[in-house]
């Protein structure tokens, strides 16, 4: 039996704190893991709290992120619950095996820690580890606080070990701008947080000798189709379990989510869209831009996959200038949220203004005045009728102006 | 909001010491957030680390602020780093030094506009003394405790016996000594 943890109403964690003592309450099996920074203290502090007695669980040390992804589908498979953290270069090295562990429709949390791509080498934050995983089958929760990394990890379990879901779960936290900033936290009591989580329900565990499975088999053209289908089905449809999970967090602490966070959007004019901790360097701006009248709002997708498609369109209202911000290097294009949020919005009749910045990489520091820069920007497009910049810029760039794509729309 | 930056060099324990401070004023009620600028950096290298503390919850996550207080930590940095950077007309300064005040702000052209709002505490001094090593980060925050008057000393000094309580007696009774010594000694 697992020694009692002291914690009190209100502490002052990190991210990565907070997620680890997440995975400590929800009472982790199984944790395979080769630290990254800025991942590194979840899986450390895990394995602290396994060696310390508080938690009856096993960390499982291996010799690269590959590896260590590879680990959690054994695990998983044989009928543990199982997690594990990773950034960047380790979460490219996984890349593989993200796609098995949905394809097996293995419950798996990982918790992404936002960390830019190399080249150049960068330990700091950016969203390009979570766009290189977002087609990999698993549902992606987003964090964009301290508080929100622990909550979406109990929910993350939950959702995931779902019997009408059964798909890995990411939860994703900025790096260093969440995992390494400590704020004030409620966390749950130990009892509560598992009561919530609840007991792992194995399905097909490999280790149930009286009923062998197979993981993994090899399918061609007869079955493949049908296999990716069934998942990408299951996916989608994870939506009820999601929002009724968040309705059974919001009863248990009060902390209300949605798939899609809306601020102030009832009545906006210009909206910016965003995903980690600008969401929230947003709504501050759009809370002092109020009192000077510009009618700003702040749309975040919590749920990045499965992508919030109709709610999207629904929060838009009747904005008349949408920025999306992108976080992650677009590599030839437009950014992937650019594109999914514009698809949203084209699928209703309304035609809002719609640009795109990219912004932030490497961890480049993304202030309030920037940000109300930027919705002041919305509302020049607003005003004009068109879009008076060209529609891909860059926020926070030093050298020469640099932006793509003009509009001919008048 | 009241915004902290601490000059420090990685391994002085400037986030150890901001992430203390937050436990010690969250347990006041108020809202807290401790973060520093370091990542990859050396042991010895210049570093910063700050705190912001609020009555509501803290959503900006920008790493500029335009500090209240400045604390150093490190007695070089005085002179290498830019310690005023983006201050405000009433920003405090809380520098640790061997020095008299007077010597160390006729050594730095940019405190002697500031000179009003300048104090100096020998962290080095206190914590080698008390704890036995260098370790500036708990000795500046009895300087604090005592520049800012944001708490009365007994209460700080509970507080952060709450916080190092995983640690051995000895050290708790050290860093208590430590504590208090600046308390009474910064100028």
């Amino acid at each position: 039996m697992a020694e009692k943890y002291e914690i009190n109403q209100t502490e002052v964690w990190d991210g990565n704190y907070a997620a680890a003592h997440a995975l400590r309450q929800a009472q982790v099996d199984v944790v395979s893991a080769y630290p990254i920074t800025p991942s590194t203290p979840i899986v450390e502090n895990y394995g602290n709290f396994v060696s310390n007695g508080y938690i009856d669980g096993e960390f499982v040390m291996v010799e690269s992120e590959h590896a260590a992804m590879s680990g959690c589908v054994g695990a998983a498979a044989a009928g543990g619950r199982v997690a594990t953290a990773t950034s960047s270069q380790g979460f490219a090295l996984m890349v593989e095996v993200l796609y098995q562990a949905s394809g097996m429709r293995l419950p798996i949390v990982l918790n992404v820690v936002n960390r830019a791509l190399a080249s150049p080498l960068n330990v700091r934050g950016d969203h390009s580890d979570m766009y290189l995983g977002r087609d990999a089958g698993w549902i992606n929760l987003d964090a964009f606080n301290a508080q929100e990394a622990y909550d979406m990890n109990l929910c993350a379990f939950r959702i995931g070990e779902h019997l009408d879901v059964r798909l890995p779960v990411m939860v994703h936290q900025d790096g260093f701008i969440t995992s390494h900033t400590a704020q004030n936290i409620n966390p749950l009591q130990d009892e509560d947080a598992y009561k919530f989580v609840g007991v792992y329900q194995p399905v097909e565990e490999m280790l149930d000798f009286s009923k062998p499975v197979t993981y993994g088999a090899q399918t061609e053209e007869d079955w493949h189709y049908e296999h990716k289908a069934r998942q990408h089905s299951a996916l989608m449809r994870s939506t009820r379990v999601i929002d009724e999970v968040f309705a059974d967090f919001k009863a248990l602490t009060g902390r209300e989510y949605k798939r899609v966070e809306s601020y102030m959007m009832e009545d906006a004019e210009v909206a910016v869209v965003a995903l980690g901790t600008t969401v929230e360097t947003l709504r501050q701006a759009a809370k002092e831009l109020r009192k000077e009248g510009l009618k700003a709002g702040v749309i975040a997708p919590r749920c990045f996959r499965p992508f919030p498609f109709d709610q999207i369109a629904e929060v838009c209202g009747d904005a008349k200038a949408v920025c999306v911000m992108d976080r992650s290097a677009p590599g030839g294009a437009m950014g992937a949220m650019f594109n999914e949020i514009s698809a949203a919005i084209l699928a209703t009749g309304k035609r809002p203004l719609v640009t795109n910045y990219i912004y932030g990489l490497g961890g480049r520091d993304f202030s309030v005045d920037e940000a109300k820069r930027i919705f002041k920007e919305q509302k020049a497009h607003a005003d004009a009728g068109h879009i008076t910049t060209q529609i891909q810029q860059f926020s926070g760039l030093r050298g020469p102006r640099l932006g793509f794509f003009e509009s001919k729309r008048s | 909001m009241v915004e902290i930056r601490w000059h420090s060099r990685a391994g002085q324990g400037a986030v150890t010491g901001a992430k203390g401070l937050g436990d010690v004023v969250s347990t006041t009620g108020k809202q807290v957030q401790a973060f520093a600028l370091y990542g990859s950096a050396k042991r010895g290298a210049a570093m910063r680390a700050y705190n912001r503390i609020d009555d509501e919850q803290i959503i900006n996550h920008e790493k500029f602020m335009y500090p209240d207080f400045v604390l150093v930590i490190d007695p070089a940095l005085a002179f290498t780093d830019n310690i005023t950077d983006n201050d405000k007309a009433s920003t405090k300064y809380i520098i640790t030094t061997h020095l008299s005040k007077e010597d160390l702000i006729a050594q730095i052209p940019s405190l002697q506009e500031r000179k009003e709002r300048v104090f100096v505490v020998d962290c080095m001094k206190i914590s080698l003394d008390t704890i036995g090593r260098a370790i500036p980060n708990t000795p500046m925050l009895g300087a604090f405790v005592k520049i800012s008057g944001m708490f009365e000393l007994d209460y700080f000094l509970d507080r952060m016996k709450k916080v190092l309580s995983k640690f051995p007696q000895k050290i708790i009774d050290s860093n208590m000594d430590a504590i208090t010594t600046a308390y009474n000694t910064v100028k």
